[in-house]
């Protein structure tokens, strides 16, 4: 559905975006993730149209977008970052006019709205003025106008940015109901938990370049452990641990101790966390507190830039 | 591309009707400012209440000639006169309260009656004057000689004063080194006036003649104002509502730019450019809604200017149709331009400000054109505002044909269609992140 070759922007002496490449097939969903400024929103608007690239090229359904007018705009749907929504205008008239731009007929735009409202849960909303919606509200009206033409192809502009977990939640569940209906979604975001919830592939970019491109599963290959035990050990015998022993323990990937806090990662936490900790307990270490965590898409990005995500 | 065409248009239009507050005050503003100009400007009938110029005379010399001056200057109905000494005429003129003051000196009234029949030492009038006040002060002067001629001529054929003066004027004529022959003529001329005035005194006696009037101006002046027909007045409505349509709907054209560069920072520019509507959709859509509301507002200030002012469209209908349609084009075309030229709002904003509100002061639609300098109006004749000035003031009380409207209507629409095409050709329709 979606092929983005080679894909370079800059402005001036910056460069924007370094030759993306990604590719989105029919149904997929991408999560295109990346600190602020990693080159998103220059890539989905390359992708949309909006931005003529200085070199690469984009296929949407296996052509090439020519020119302001090309009809297979309409396979696309944008929602924007910023709410892209005229607030003196009811839900209902925003709707009209933009179903109106693909030149749907007034029947047709009609349906689509009412589609577009129940989808979203603003149907009962849809007379009054978008000034007084809630940040919520109003980026779900933002997703329903993307909508009303039915593109194949959704490129989703960091949008849940500034709502609520209620809200951001009833998104979510829009979005699984597009996915569910086959359609393809490109996702940009710098939240990982977002992420790992909606997409089937991730494409992570920094500085204008892509770093990985996988699936969830891939991408936790590329860490060393996939889950962390974390043990807080008493000051005073904390110092005389020997790290070189403990990576010789069974199912022990890697191992880090810091300010009196040691951090072992193990690939599978139930089977390899009982001997680990026995092997502390013979050595006569006592322990004030154990936690766990399993390796994310922040843990991936922390491991491919050495920088977090929301640097 | 029609239903994408229209529905902008439409939307445009919604958010312009549907902001009341806004709408009042892109409506009453100008009509308020409109209705205060024009009756500064001539009013209903042209005639608005004249203001008398105030003037005081300071008359140090006290002879019937300089009496007569000051009575005379004192019924002038351009004149309010306040007699004074020295010291009060020229504080008040100082301080704004008197425009000139007439200072008669002392010995004045025989020196002009000598300097009348001869090359006598002419006496001056001192004139103080505001500064401020230039154009009035040249008029008061012509007044001033009228006055003067009169009441010296007055005095001298037939007054005391006068008879005295020709006697003494005979009796240095002998001593006088002027040739033979122009002495001769002049004795003549002293004597006739002798005559004239012992044949006065006999008249007088009987009953004959009316009272003394000396020389007067030999030609009254009758005023007409050339308007589009006879019975017609000047409305000075029409040109200050005229005026302020134009400034005010220059201004809408600064919002409809202002607000194209604040859309491209929302998320609404992005949707709008992602649909597949041509560029020519999307700024002739904005151009279209722009004339629309430039032309309404125009047709509710005229209307507004008919029914309470009593303005009428003296000339060609069509032809006031016909330049405001084309000022309203003009207008949009150069929102457009500020759009395509502006880079942040608020910049844009202020510069679009002090650029319109030089148009409309040149055009002529403030205060008219004639009272700038030559070079002046020379060059503003380039300006669009005053092309549509002049159409509109052809059309509504000059009266003037359709053929009038022509020259201002195709000056507006080839404005129109320079700024579009550069609005065009400079717009950035790419934004960034």
């Amino acid at each position: 559905m979606l092929e983005v070759t080679a894909l370079r922007k800059s402005y001036g002496n910056v460069v924007a975006v370094d030759g993306i490449s990604l590719r989105a097939g029919m149904g997929e969903t991408i999560g295109l993730l990346g600190p602020n400024g990693a080159g998103k929103t220059t890539t989905v608007s390359m992708i949309a149209g909006l931005l003529r690239p200085d070199s690469g090229e984009v296929l949407i359904a296996g052509r090439h977008l020519c020119g302001d007018a090309d009809p297979a705009k309409r396979n696309i749907g944008l929602v924007p970052q910023d709410i892209g929504l005229y607030d003196e205008m009811s839900a209902r008239e925003n709707l009209h006019l933009f179903a109106a731009l693909y030149g749907m007929d007034r029947a047709s735009r009609n349906r689509a709205i009412d589609g577009a409202l129940d989808l979203v849960g603003l149907a009962e909303r849809a007379k009054h003025k978008v000034t007084g919606f809630s940040g919520g509200m109003k980026r779900r009206l933002n997703l329903a106008a993307a909508l009303l033409h039915d593109p194949q192809l959704l490129l989703l502009d960091e949008p849940t940015v500034g709502v609520d977990p209620q809200s951001r939640n009833a998104i979510f569940e829009n979005l699984e109901t597009l996915k569910k209906r086959g359609k393809t979604l490109l996702y940009t975001t710098h939240y990982m938990e977002e992420a790992e919830r909606l997409c089937d592939r991730m494409v992570i970019i920094d500085r204008g370049k892509v770093i990985a491109d996988d699936t969830l599963q891939g991408l936790h290959r590329l860490l060393p452990a996939l889950n962390l035990l974390t043990v807080e050990l008493d000051d005073q015998k904390a110092e005389g641990l020997r790290l070189e022993e403990l990576r010789s323990v069974a199912g022990v990937q890697s191992v880090e101790m810091r300010d009196g806090i040691l951090k072992v990662g193990v690939r599978d936490l139930a089977a390899d966390s009982p001997g680990i900790l026995q092997w502390l307990v013979e050595r006569g270490y006592t322990f004030r507190h154990l936690a766990s965590e399993r390796a994310n898409l922040e843990t991936v990005f922390l491991t491919l830039t050495g920088r977090s995500l929301r640097d | 591309m029609l239903t994408p065409f229209l529905a902008l248009v439409r939307k445009d239009l919604k958010l312009f009707f549907g902001d009341r507050r806004a709408l009042l005050m892109t409506v009453a503003a100008p009509i308020l400012i409109a209705s205060f100009f024009g009756y500064i400007f001539g009013g209903r009938s042209g005639q608005t209440e004249t203001s008398r110029i105030p003037v005081f005379t300071a008359d140090q010399d006290g002879s019937a000639i300089s009496r007569e001056i000051v009575s005379r200057l004192s019924t002038d109905k351009f004149l309010e006169v306040k007699p004074s000494t020295l010291e009060q005429a020229r504080e008040a003129v100082r301080k704004g309260n008197a425009t000139v003051a007439f200072v008669i000196p002392k010995d004045f009234g025989a020196d002009a009656g000598r300097a009348f029949f001869n090359a006598g030492k002419k006496p001056a009038i001192t004139v103080l004057y505001d500064p401020s006040h230039g154009m009035e002060r040249s008029m008061l002067e012509g007044i001033l000689a009228g006055h003067v001629m009169e009441a010296v001529s007055k005095e001298m054929f037939g007054g005391p004063g006068g008879r005295q003066v020709i006697q003494e004027s005979l009796a240095q004529l002998d001593q006088s080194a002027m040739p033979q022959e122009e002495k001769k003529r002049l004795r003549d001329l002293l004597r006739g006036v002798e005559e004239f005035n012992a044949g006065q005194d006999a008249g007088k006696e009987s009953g004959r003649t009316g009272p003394r009037e000396g020389l007067t101006l030999p030609y009254q002046v009758s005023s007409e104002a050339v308007t589009s027909g006879s019975g017609v007045q000047y409305n000075g409505y029409a040109h200050s509502f005229g005026g302020m349509g134009i400034q005010f709907i220059l201004f809408l054209g600064i919002e409809v730019g202002v607000g194209l560069l604040l859309q491209r920072q929302r998320g609404v520019w992005k949707r709008l450019r992602a649909a597949p509507l041509s560029r020519a959709v999307l700024l002739g859509s904005r151009a279209t809604s722009a004339a629309m509301t430039s032309m309404f507002v125009l047709m509710v200030l005229f209307g507004f200017a008919c029914l309470v002012f009593g303005v009428r469209i003296e000339g060609s209908m069509a032809g006031f149709l016909g330049v405001c349609a084309a000022f309203s084009l003009m207008t949009a075309a150069f929102g457009l331009l500020i759009a395509a030229l502006g880079k942040t709002p608020e910049a844009t904003r202020g510069l679009s400000i002090v650029t319109t509100l030089l148009m409309v002061m040149l055009g002529g639609a403030w205060v008219p054109t004639f009272i700038f300098p030559q070079w002046l109006q020379k060059l503003t004749v380039v300006i669009p505002t005053r092309w549509a000035m002049d159409g509109l003031d052809a059309m509504t009380w000059r009266g003037l044909g359709f053929s009038a409207a022509i020259i201002p209507i195709a000056l507006l629409l080839g404005c129109a269609l320079v700024c579009g095409a550069l609005a065009v050709s400079r717009f950035r329709w790419e934004t960034g992140d």
